[in-house]
């Protein structure tokens, strides 16, 4: 490979247009509801929110979900409904049918342009029902996909208690982590940390809002994905909480970075990680020889794309170009310098990273460079599979369990699959399935 | 506000993208914050579709919010000009920018000027139509705009074809099954030996449309896209269309019948009747099959129908007159064709719904508690948590509605599918119902990996802690035995007699690297 030349330079950073494809942040209710389990969360917006809802859901919708659209109408957009009464109404009704132990109120672009005051409502209709109310604005004029999970959590840790109770016992090598993941892999990563002796305090999200975890000024904490920044600013200003910044547990390398880092701040010296990290990569050796020398183009539209391109680059592959909406240098520093080092140890080029994309612009470059792997959305994956290059359908990253020591097998899964299934199809010899040339 | 889970039809600009991306090279422009432009998703995905769907967002985001769109919309509109040399570029506002209220038009004028395409602004309102009058609309505004573009231009051909034609009007993408319908109107068609002048929009270019008066009749198969047009069309040239869906040999006979007195006012004496009594009798199977004595066993069996008005009455004409069953009642979401929906199936169910609730529809069901329900993905649903059958015959689809074999729903192969959809939802129904009452299939909990009975013994050797137990109750039920078995298998291999938290991970683990 031409690329694998020596660098001598840092990370470049470029900004496109924006026009770029990704879900709407108000999708983040889909993983939510089900992780904090006595939830109800009412998206307040237009049809347009709830039929994306149902279709990107699948077949969640028909599970009897805890959400609903509170539907805006004509009259709401003009005020000839009052907002207060209307939502008063809903939320009756949602604590009649469901009786949850909180509601969220999921702000759009409708309420903001209309300058619904959510905030202001609130705290009335929440005095009145007697059931929290969280208001987060997770809405497409300002966020992307997964940022979405970043405004529910920043309210929430608004709402968490100041003083936990006094019967839980209190250790100094205390830690609060936040970021919503499966219970199971929360597990795994409590399980890892106590292993070092470090105590996990609290999770934010709990599984039930009634066990939302007490803050206090100095709790340290530490994020586990990389699209919580502003969840990271609330508690470092409004909690006064100490912020570990590390890179994530993606990958056996971020994973051990991450507990190492976590250790250091508690001066704690980690024990049999190396070792542990070296048997994870031995028994990844069979999917790194399919990926070893390969290419891989991140179109971006998840926030997860540093930590993948920083782990895959581990694994051997060459990362073109790291598209991502929205770069929090700061928040993802510790990623970020992980990366750098990571490049020079394997001794390739530092990728492009771009903020805002232009997917028009980033298929011009693809077409250029053919990269082996491009990974995507849904709207662009069909299309460019039909021109003969391999995609890996982005969001699945977002769904599937990636954290820790113990999954980092289903990453590779997941990377490798393209590779592996049109290996086996491209022996039919077909790989352009479009008539004509024209992009 | 209203409190809402699931709707069947969907927003506005919806039906609009889909007639956009049913032409021939013509792009749209949403007119969105990120994330609206899902409709690429959609149509990428049910469609499977190979090319890149020629919608793209101008975003709305910040900064247009505190300073409107100016430029933005008009450089948008010159790139996707230079880029893709489309014949026409549609801006398509959304739920969003119809609140911001910018002069949209404005924006479009403007950009006209300076581009090579035409441009037009899709003339529909949020809040007031949904997906199918959205895209009913959008239609007859692009057949409109080229009719006197060219009437302007004196390039309009007005003059008939020389041998009888029709025109195709209403097939779109993402619609239910329409790609398998066209194929057999077109057969039908050649065997009535006519000739198609235009299908649209699907895969026509606007370029075609001024030779839309050429044809001699006009046909609109489906009742919610296309029949503006049908009707502009008649009144800008008098040309007569047939608004019949040709759905079951029934209707497809009156369908046909129709035609054949369009043809008489033009002085054709054509004589369809042996062709619909050969192709009723002999060439489908439907008619044949509703008599056999299979089908006696369908008599008086109690169907409920839901779906969009096209569907859900055809439907329930076939099942009442074709194949002698008793629909309960049968309703529809479209309720603006709510009058239209009423008369074609009045007299031949008790009850006629018109709602877009699928919880009233849900509860209505189970209070029915019908035999077979034909309906949407909804309606399947509901059946399977009632334990009823559903056939699906209506929008709003899912993957499975998108089916890689031949699968039309009109004309006479269309109504041999129909049967067997009809006669397969009823006998899993009595297949299941017998199961039931004779103990079920013989399902079994096993770790090993036979499904005889050998090799047993080891496992009750195993103990799960507390803390494994109830991390196994939290995997969901369908995947849960087989995660207890691996990881007692896993046990078993390791020597281990009490699983714990750590042993179930370990399994997984180990069972990843095998």
């Amino acid at each position: 490979m031409t690329l694998q030349t020596k660098n001598n330079e840092t990370l470049v950073f470029e900004c496109e247009t924006a026009n770029y494809h990704t879900f709407c942040p108000i999708s983040c209710v889909s993983w939510l509801y089900q992780k904090i389990q006595d939830s109800f969360f009412l998206v307040i917006g237009t049809k347009t929110c709830g039929y994306f809802l149902q279709n990107a859901m699948g077949v969640m919708i028909f599970a009897e979900p805890r959400y609903a659209m509170a539907e805006l109408e004509e009259g709401d957009i003009s005020a000839q409904l009052n907002d207060y009464n209307e939502l008063k109404r809903l939320c009756l009704q949602i604590k009649k049918d469901r009786n949850p132990s909180v509601i969220f109120w999921i702000g759009t672009c409708t309420t903001e342009i209309i300058k619904m005051d959510l905030e202001g409502i609130a705290p009335q209709i929440e005095a009145e029902i007697k059931i929290p109310i969280v208001v987060a604005r997770a809405n497409g004029l300002d966020y992307a996909f997964t940022q979405g999970e970043d405004t529910v959590l920043a309210a929430m840790a608004q709402k968490c208690p100041k003083k936990s109770e006094p019967t839980i016992k209190k250790t100094n090598n205390s830690l609060l982590l936040f970021g919503s993941i499966p219970d199971s892999v929360a597990n795994q990563l409590i399980l890892e940390l106590e292993k070092q002796g470090i105590n996990v305090s609290g999770w934010l999200p709990p599984k039930e809002y009634k066990q939302l975890p007490a803050i206090e000024e100095g709790t340290y904490v530490c994020g586990i994905n990389p699209f919580l920044s502003r969840t990271a600013t609330t508690l470092m200003r409004r909690r006064k909480a100490k912020l570990i910044s590390a890179p994530f547990p993606i990958g056996p390398d971020g994973t051990r970075a991450w507990i190492e880092k976590i250790c250091s701040v508690f001066n704690i010296e980690p024990v049999g990680l190396e070792e542990r990290e070296k048997q994870l990569w031995e028994s990844l050796s069979d999917y790194i020889e399919i990926l070893r020398g390969k290419s891989v183009f991140f179109m971006g539209d998840n926030l997860l794309e540093i930590s993948l391109a920083r782990f895959l680059i581990r694994c051997g592959m060459i990362v073109y170009e790291i598209g991502i909406p929205y770069m929090d240098k700061r928040y993802q520093n510790a990623e970020l310098n992980l990366l750098e080092k990571t490049c020079k140890e394997m001794n390739v080029i530092y990728p492009k990273i771009v903020e805002k994309p232009d997917n028009q612009n980033q298929l011009e470059r693809i077409y250029d460079l053919q990269p082996d792997i491009v990974i995507t959305g849904m709207a662009h994956a069909n299309p460019l599979e039909a021109r003969g290059i391999n995609t890996k359908w982005s969001v699945e990253f977002t769904f599937a369990q990636i954290h820790g020591f113990a999954n980092c097998r289903d990453i590779l899964e997941l990377v490798t699959r393209p590779l592996r299934r049109n290996n086996t199809l491209s022996q039919l010899g077909w790989n352009n399935y479009v008539e004509t040339t024209i992009k | 506000m209203k409190l809402a889970y699931w709707m069947y039809a969907g927003p506005a600009h919806i039906g609009t993208l889909r007639i956009a991306s049913s032409f021939k090279n013509i792009q749209a422009i949403m007119h969105a914050p990120l994330g609206d432009d899902y409709f690429n998703v959609m149509k990428s995905m049910l469609e499977r579709e190979r090319n890149f769907t020629p919608v793209t967002t101008s975003v709305v985001d910040r900064h247009v919010l505190a300073r409107g769109s100016q430029e933005k919309v008009v450089n948008n509109i010159t790139r996707k000009d230079k880029e893709f040399k489309p014949d026409l570029i549609i801006l398509t506002p959304t739920c969003t920018s119809s609140i911001l209220q910018e002069d949209l038009q404005n924006f479009v004028n403007r950009a006209s000027m300076e581009i090579k395409a035409d441009v037009l602004l899709a003339d529909v309102n949020h809040y007031r139509v949904n997906e199918l009058q959205a895209a009913d609309k959008t239609l007859e505004q692009i057949v409109k705009f080229y009719i006197y573009k060219a009437k302007k231009e004196k390039i309009l051909s007005t003059n008939k074809t020389k041998h009888i034609s029709v025109n195709i009007i209403g097939i779109t993408s993402l619609g239910f099954h329409h790609q398998h319908d066209l194929k057999e109107i077109q057969k039908l068609f050649s065997d009535l030996n006519i000739k198609i002048n235009l299908v649209i929009p699907h895969d026509a270019s606007v370029n075609q449309l001024k030779k839309i008066p050429e044809a001699w009749f006009n046909v609109v198969p489906y009742h919610e896209i296309g029949l503006l047009t049908a009707q502009f069309l008649h009144e800008e040239f008098n040309m007569p269309y047939v608004d019949i869906t040709p759905m079951g040999v029934v209707e497809t006979a009156r369908f046909i019948r129709h035609i054949q007195s369009i043809l008489r006012t033009y002085q054709v004496d054509v004589d369809y009747e042996e062709y619909i009594d050969e192709q009723t009798r002999f060439i489908s199977q439907s008619a044949w099959f509703s008599r056999s004595i299979d089908c006696q066993n369908l008599t008086g069996k109690r169907a409920v129908v839901f779906g969009d008005s096209t569907h859900a009455s055809a439907i329930t004409k076939i099942l009442v007159r074709e194949m002698g069953i008793n629909v309960v009642w049968a309703g529809t979401y479209c309720k603006n064709d709510d009058e239209w929906f009423n008369n074609e199936i009045n007299n031949l169910c008790k009850k006629i719904i018109v709602s877009d609730d699928h919880n009233f529809i849900a509860d209505l069901i189970a209070e029915t508690e019908p035999d077979a329900i034909f309906g949407t993905q909804m309606e399947r649903h509901i059946g399977k948590r009632l334990n009823i059958p559903c056939g699906v015959i209506s929008s709003p689809v899912h993957i499975q509605n998108f089916p890689l074999s031949y699968r039309p729903f009109l004309g006479y192969e269309g109504s041999n599918q129909i049967a067997d959809l009809i006669y397969n939802s009823f006998t899993l129904g009595m297949e299941d119902h017998l199961l039931e009452i004779f103990g079920g299939h013989d399902t079994r909990d096993t770790i090993s990996n036979t499904l005889s009975l050998k090799d047993e013994t080891k496992q009750s050797s195993i103990e799960w802690t507390e803390e494994a137990k109830n991390e196994l109750l939290k995997i969901p039920g369908f995947v849960r035995n087989k995660v207890k078995k691996n990881t007692e298998k896993f046990a078993l291999e390791n020597n281990i007699t009490k699983i714990y938290l750590d042993t179930m991970y370990s399994a997984k683990e180990a069972l990843k690297k095998s």
